[in-house]
């Protein structure tokens, strides 16, 4: 025979998975809560988004390049990812640079550093938020006006930061000024960052991701239920001083949180058991700052400290192994 | 209802192409190359020399321990020499070289197609008959079967599970041989029964293959004890743990062998050839084979003579295609790419893959992103990512912890990996150290 058979080991054929096919599947689903952002908040909203995809996917090509000496992976889609997720965790009105700034924390320091796709400990948008968060508070508070608000008014209180000024001065839950109705913000009618006020929209992208097996289940109902279930608790012990548990679920970026961020592969617990954990925690130290802490919100800080169990919880919860012990 | 394992697997597309060719008599290759080891456990001993006449199921290599077996002549002729060559491994093998001439059986093989129902051995003869034959699992094991017909002391079998389940993609051989020797099949299972003592078996067979299942169902009601069990597909369920899982929902427990749960494990192609040990009086020295792939022009299953090269089964399924950049042995999933056409059909080839160029090459590796896929996928519920890692960074004690040996090397794990990594690769080399390891701690 005139030319060469390559000969390798089983299995010689191959599943038509892609980590870029996995990845362009989280953009998908985005997708709904984008478009509800820019017609919430309108052109800002495409503006900010440009901005941390672009810083994104710039500053990933350029520390690649120059500084790792690898080849550039931009076409995996991962920094795409980061883009869009870190825009939805911003109010709209943040000027360029510090969302520049925001990018450089959440891919140079929250992924690169630690070595790239796949590497890093914790979710490199949350990185990039907190990072913001904690340098420029001021800017990173103060949320622009919806379409829905009267013309007059320049910024407005998130639902949750009114709750927090109300725990704050012992005002009961049923005299706090300017809290949306519940069905306004499932549906979306609310003051936040551009990617979190639908919580709808949010659940449709987690159902795609859920049918594309993108995700699992186990993280996002963890989260959610223990939420629900501690402020219940809270709730039934005191409704004047806690706001209903299913208030706390439609508000704040609980719901981008826990079907976006706390699902990132890289991140998260390899065995569904382990992501059950992995929700548990994340679910109550959310509802703790939310209840507690000095900050209105708490669902980054609490993905970001159950990153850091997630080697943990990988070394000791194991898949069930066949044929017992 | 539909069974299957609850634990892991994957569903490749099925590509059976050659499903509804009938088995076809492949003319008699020109010269023969008979490997002496076909089979798990030690190879066995050339009895002829170079010049010795032979014909058509004469022992030509005697078992030299238990776990071994005879090796008989698959054509009548003159040995040249008794030499080495590459099996399907790839590695020089010893082997008997032999020139046809015509084609001349040794006397007492029934050759007629005339199926004898009438069993007139006891067991213990018809382990012993097996033996002579030199049967081995035909599904591509080729463990002997007379050893595992013979369980440890203190253990004893309860059920004959036949697999007939076929999970590779593109591999047909099984189907063809549950519709055209139905009957022939269900007389082995009888005659493994009674070897075994034991009163109850059970054939699954995967839900593509509903022709099969039907037959077969058809044909319990002549006899007694046995039934077919319908499977969802999903591979690797012709895994001897996984198949006994699906049909009798145990766990075989980590390092034991079947017979631990009471279970036998036995191929259809096996309770064929044992069919014509003892009934037809011919011992194994042909097989059913599929010859396929995309580019082939007639995927085909062919009744193949043990010794015949590669290259004679491809031309009579039309020819080596042009682009062909792969030649495998078995399955996709689990089967070996060979290096030469001259690569013999052996008692554990169940069928021929030609896949095209373009199929060829794997793809580009890429980071893990810890989507966890190779865990979920895995059938033994091991986690591959870890598994490789361990073997990559050579932290042998560790894997061995995490289980490293249970792995049955199915490749579901590769198969699925979205950053094409070579998860398998480094879960074998892995394996060898850490065998080695015990072995050595053992001594």
């Amino acid at each position: 025979m005139s030319k060469l058979l390559t000969v390798s080991p089983s299995p010689h054929v191959h599943s038509s998975e892609s980590t870029q096919k996995i990845m362009l599947r989280v953009v998908y689903a985005m997708i709904p809560a984008m478009i509800w952002g820019i017609y919430m908040f309108g052109l800002d909203a495409v503006r900010v988004g440009l901005i941390s995809v672009l810083s994104c996917l710039a500053i990933e090509f350029l520390i690649q390049k120059y500084v790792m000496k690898v080849k550039p992976s931009l076409t995996d889609g991962s920094a795409l990812i980061t883009g869009v997720l870190l825009a939805f965790n911003v109010p709209v009105s943040l000027p360029w640079w510090i969302i520049i700034i925001g990018a450089i924390a959440a891919m140079g320091v929250g992924k690169l550093s630690f070595g790239g796709l796949g590497s890093n400990v914790f979710n490199p948008a949350l990185v990039g938020r907190v990072f913001l968060l904690i340098s420029f508070p001021v800017q990173m508070t103060s949320w622009p006006v919806t379409r829905m608000m009267d013309v007059d008014a320049v910024s407005a209180a998130t639902p949750l930061a009114i709750i927090k000024e109300g725990i704050k001065n012992g005002i009961p839950v049923s005299q706090l000024q300017g809290l949306p109705n519940l069905s306004d913000m499932a549906i979306g009618f609310n003051h936040g960052s551009m990617g979190e006020i639908s919580a709808l929209l949010l659940v449709l992208g987690g159902l795609y991701m859920l049918w594309k097996k993108v995700i699992t289940w186990q993280t996002p109902v963890s989260i959610l239920l223990t939420v629900l279930v501690v402020s219940g608790i809270f709730w039934m012990i005191n409704p004047e001083m806690y706001v209903n548990p299913v208030y706390h679920i439609f508000t704040g970026g609980l719901m981008l949180g826990a079907i976006f961020m706390a699902t990132d592969m890289v991140t998260s617990p390899m065995t569904g058991k382990g992501q059950l954990i992995y929700g548990f925690g994340i679910g109550l130290i959310t509802i703790s700052i939310r209840m507690f802490g000095a900050y209105p919100e708490g669902i980054s800080f609490a993905i970001l400290i159950m990153n850091a169990f997630v080697p943990l919880i990988n070394m000791y919860v194991k898949p069930k192994r066949f044929g017992g012990q | 209802m539909l069974k299957t394992f609850k634990i892991g697997g994957v569903h490749p597309p099925e590509n059976k192409l050659s499903k509804d060719k009938k088995i076809e008599v492949l003319p008699l290759p020109k010269t023969v190359f008979i490997p002496v080891a076909q089979h798990i456990g030690a190879p066995a001993t050339p009895v002829v020399k170079k010049g010795d006449e032979v014909k058509v199921g004469q022992v030509i290599a005697q078992s030299s321990s238990f776990v071994s077996t005879n090796i008989h002549s698959s054509v009548s002729g003159k040995v040249t020499k008794v030499d080495f060559s590459a099996d399907s491994s790839g590695y020089p093998k010893q082997g008997i070289f032999i020139t046809v001439e015509g084609d001349e059986w040794v006397e007492g093989i029934d050759r007629s197609e005339d199926l004898v129902k009438e069993i007139s051995v006891d067991g213990p003869e018809i382990v012993k008959k097996i033996q002579e034959a030199g049967i081995v699992g035909l599904g591509g094991a080729t463990f002997p079967t007379h050893v595992k017909l013979v369980p440890p002391k203190g253990m004893k079998a309860e059920v004959l599970l036949i697999n007939g389940v076929e999970c590779e993609p593109y591999l047909t051989s099984d189907h063809r041989l549950m519709l055209e020797k139905a009957d022939e099949i269900m007389v082995g299972i009888q005659l493994l029964m009674k070897a075994m003592g034991v009163d109850k078996a059970v054939i699954g067979i995967e839900n593509n293959k509903p022709d099969a299942i039907k037959l077969l169902n058809e044909k319990c009601a002549d006899y007694n004890g046995v039934s077919v069990q319908a499977l969802k597909v999903q591979y690797p369920q012709g895994g001897e743990k996984q198949l006994i899982n699906a049909v009798t929902g145990k766990e075989v427990p980590s390092g034991a062998l079947p017979i631990a749960v009471g279970a036998v494990v036995s191929n259809v192609g096996t309770a064929f050839a044992v069919y014509e040990a003892i009934q037809k009086n011919k011992p194994l020295f042909e097989r059913v084979v599929t010859v396929t792939g995309k580019g082939v022009e007639k995927p085909s299953n062919f009744m193949v003579r043990v010794g015949t090269a590669t290259s004679e089964l491809i031309e009579a399924a039309g020819g080596l295609p042009e682009n062909t950049g792969k030649i495998i042995s078995g399955g996709p999933m689990m089967g070996r790419a060979i290096a030469s056409l001259d690569v013999p059909v052996t008692k554990g080839t169940s069928g021929l893959l030609l896949m095209q160029e373009e199929e060829s090459k794997r793809e580009e590796i890429q980071a893990c992103i810890r989507c966890s896929r190779c865990t979920s996928v895995c059938p033994m519920g091991l986690e591959p990512y870890l598994l490789m890692t361990l073997g990559e960074k050579q932290i042998f004690e560790r894997a061995e912890n995490e289980r490293i040996m249970d792995c049955i090397e199915c490749g579901s794990c590769s198969y699925t990996c979205p950053s094409s990594r070579p998860l398998l690769d480094y879960i074998r080399f892995g394996k060898g150290k850490v065998g080695a390891m015990i072995r050595s701690r053992k001594k």
